[in-house]
């Protein structure tokens, strides 16, 4: 292309500008918690803060239960929709996609209602089955992130031939699905855990309303009892953002070499 | 991925026998089951209930009652408000998000740039809820850098010009911040799909490249761009963590109405909470089912 470069230059460092400075800023910020003197008081503060500390296990634990649970549902459902039902794909594609229709302050007022401790199934009635709650709102949420990478995963093999021929050596279903499709879609499966993982650990509106210990309300909490602590979480949260987004990539490279040494 | 194929390349003794067929099909519905069930019980039914309960009384009578209420002052602005950052967010996002990726995968700029605007989208449009506001509260609060910077080298103001980070401003200029990059993220391959040779042929056949924008490239696009910006209105409409730790409760935008609704019923209305809730799913349904369809009429020609 022979036109002006001026333009796309100009597009791309206003970009880089906007972009930047509300890390830079952050950061900067995050420093001054000493007058006159830059320091990492802010994080260290932070990080030795117990409430951080068990916040955020709890945050990964659910998002780990998140991400078994959520793998254990989609996987065996856009492969069964795949290899036997695939009439139904255009169904199962809306319902994953509700949870982008449906806000999640939405979807969380319905739990309130439906799960409170006086219905027929309490299940915000202890901290145990409200955690589970919890659980199955953040599959819900990452419903649409999920099953698209597997759906899409899943395409890229050949289903049909791979559940024959496994038949035909005498593989029953729970060998099929972890031994042959589990694998085949593993890249697609790591890519859709990351995403998950980067959607939960600092989700607040599920952990506030169902009043868990999670890593969201924690950040609230600090966010409005602090001044500098806020924006040394933000800059953590970032990298942490970054480095789910960093794996994906590493990983979805992996998936080229997997599939050129596929004969 | 060795495992199932080194399974797959074992002798087999018996190549020839038959496949053994697998269950037959007025039974293959049960592998959905699971997948049917879950869906009805956390997203299905709660949605279906506060809809349910925005047609009812507090008896449970039948009535519209709930959703004239809804022009309440208060509720409307509410919306109002909401909607207006969704628009401007979503414009906003749209237009620059469209600018950028045009910019870096249209015109011949260094090969490195695409990649790493990319990557970059991925994380910052995956960057969002409280982080995001305590950034910019840290950016453009009133002793944010920039407000600092500004006043200290530049003597400006920018509060005395009525800017506030919790404003409609502060709160559209944040949202841009998950807006652009998911416009980016999802209008590049759109870009991607221009083909070449559409450009050559009408080049060939004389048109200035305004026409060739004009007249081909944009009528293949918009269905993408405008889809994309209805999904980036409905993306920041339903946002709450980023308001609420912007804001705290001084902005009346809807979701945050609806959070200290749920939180303490503030409408003293429960049928009230849940039609709100009603006019919620409203807005945001339309503007995905126009998104959706939107996407299946421009991949048409992205093939």
């Amino acid at each position: 292309m022979k036109r002006a470069r001026l333009g796309p230059w100009i597009a791309v460092i206003l970009g880089a500008i906007y972009f930047l400075v509300p890390l830079i800023a952050t950061f900067e910020f995050s420093l001054r918690v000493r007058r006159n003197q830059y320091s990492f008081d802010a994080y260290a503060n932070v990080l030795g803060d117990p409430h951080f500390q068990a916040s955020f296990l709890y945050s990964t634990l659910i998002a780990f239960a998140t991400i078994v649970v959520g793998v254990m549902l989609v996987v065996p459902t856009a492969y069964w929709v795949q290899l036997r039902l695939p009439k139904l794909r255009p169904v199962i594609e809306f319902i994953t996609l509700l949870p982008l229709v449906v806000p999640a302050i939405v979807i969380v007022f319905g739990y309130l209602r439906i799960y409170n401790s006086s219905s027929w199934l309490p299940l915000t009635g202890s901290p145990a089955s409200t955690n589970v709650l919890l659980v199955f709102g953040y599959v819900t949420l990452a419903l649409p992130y999920l099953y698209r990478s597997v759906d899409t995963g899943l395409r890229t093999i050949d289903v049909r031939t791979l559940t024959e021929a496994a038949e035909s050596l005498g593989a029953r279903w729970p060998r099929i699905l972890f031994t042959i499709i589990f694998p085949n879609v593993r890249v697609a499966i790591i890519g859709g855990a990351f995403l998950t993982f980067a959607i939960v650990i600092g989700e607040f509106t599920f952990a506030a309303l169902l009043d868990r210990p999670a890593f969201g309300p924690y950040l609230q909490l600090v966010g409005a009892n602090r001044a500098y602590e806020p924006a040394a979480l933000s800059i953590i949260a970032f990298a942490i953002t970054w480095a789910c987004m960093g794996l994906i990539q590493i990983f979805g490279r992996d998936r080229r070499t997997g599939v050129a040494a596929r004969p | 991925m060795e495992q199932p194929l080194e399974a797959l390349a074992l002798p087999t003794a018996q190549p020839s026998r038959p496949l053994r067929r697998l269950p037959t099909m007025p039974l293959a519905w049960l592998g959905v089951v699971p997948f049917f069930v879950f869906a009805l019980m956390f997203l299905l039914l709660p949605t279906l209930f506060l809809i349910a309960g925005a047609f009812q009384d507090p008896d449970g009578h039948f009535t519209l009652q709930n959703l004239r209420d809804l022009l309440a002052p208060n509720i409307i602005s509410a919306y109002w408000i909401s909607i207006e950052i969704s628009a401007a967010s979503a414009l906003g996002g749209a237009f620059f998000g469209a600018l950028l990726a045009a910019a870096v995968v249209l015109n011949g700029l260094p090969g490195w740039l695409r990649p790493t605007l990319m990557t970059f989208s991925g994380v910052a449009s995956n960057f969002a809820g409280l982080p995001l506001a305590f950034a910019f509260l840290a950016t453009l609060g009133r002793m944010g850098l920039v407000t600092v910077l500004l006043s200290s080298l530049l003597g400006f103001n920018l509060y005395r010009t009525g800017f506030n980070i919790l404003s409609f401003w502060g709160l559209t200029i944040t949202y841009l911040y998950f807006q652009i990059p998911l416009m980016v993220l999802i209008l590049t391959p759109a870009l991607d799909g221009l083909k070449k040779e559409w450009r050559e042929a009408s080049q060939t056949l004389g048109a200035t490249p305004w026409q060739y924008w004009r007249m081909i490239a944009f009528p293949v696009l918009w269905p993408s761009l405008l889809g994309t910006t209805l999904l980036l209105f409905a993306n920041s409409f339903g946002a709450v963590a980023t308001a609420y730790g912007l804001t705290g409760s001084t902005l009346n935008i809807v979701t945050i109405l609806l959070y200290a609704q749920i939180r303490g019923d503030v409408l003293h209305n429960q049928n009230l909470g849940y039609a709100l809730a009603l006019g919620m799913i409203v807005i945001t349904g339309l503007s995905n089912v126009a998104y959706i369809v939107l996407r299946t009429r421009s991949e048409r020609w992205l093939k």
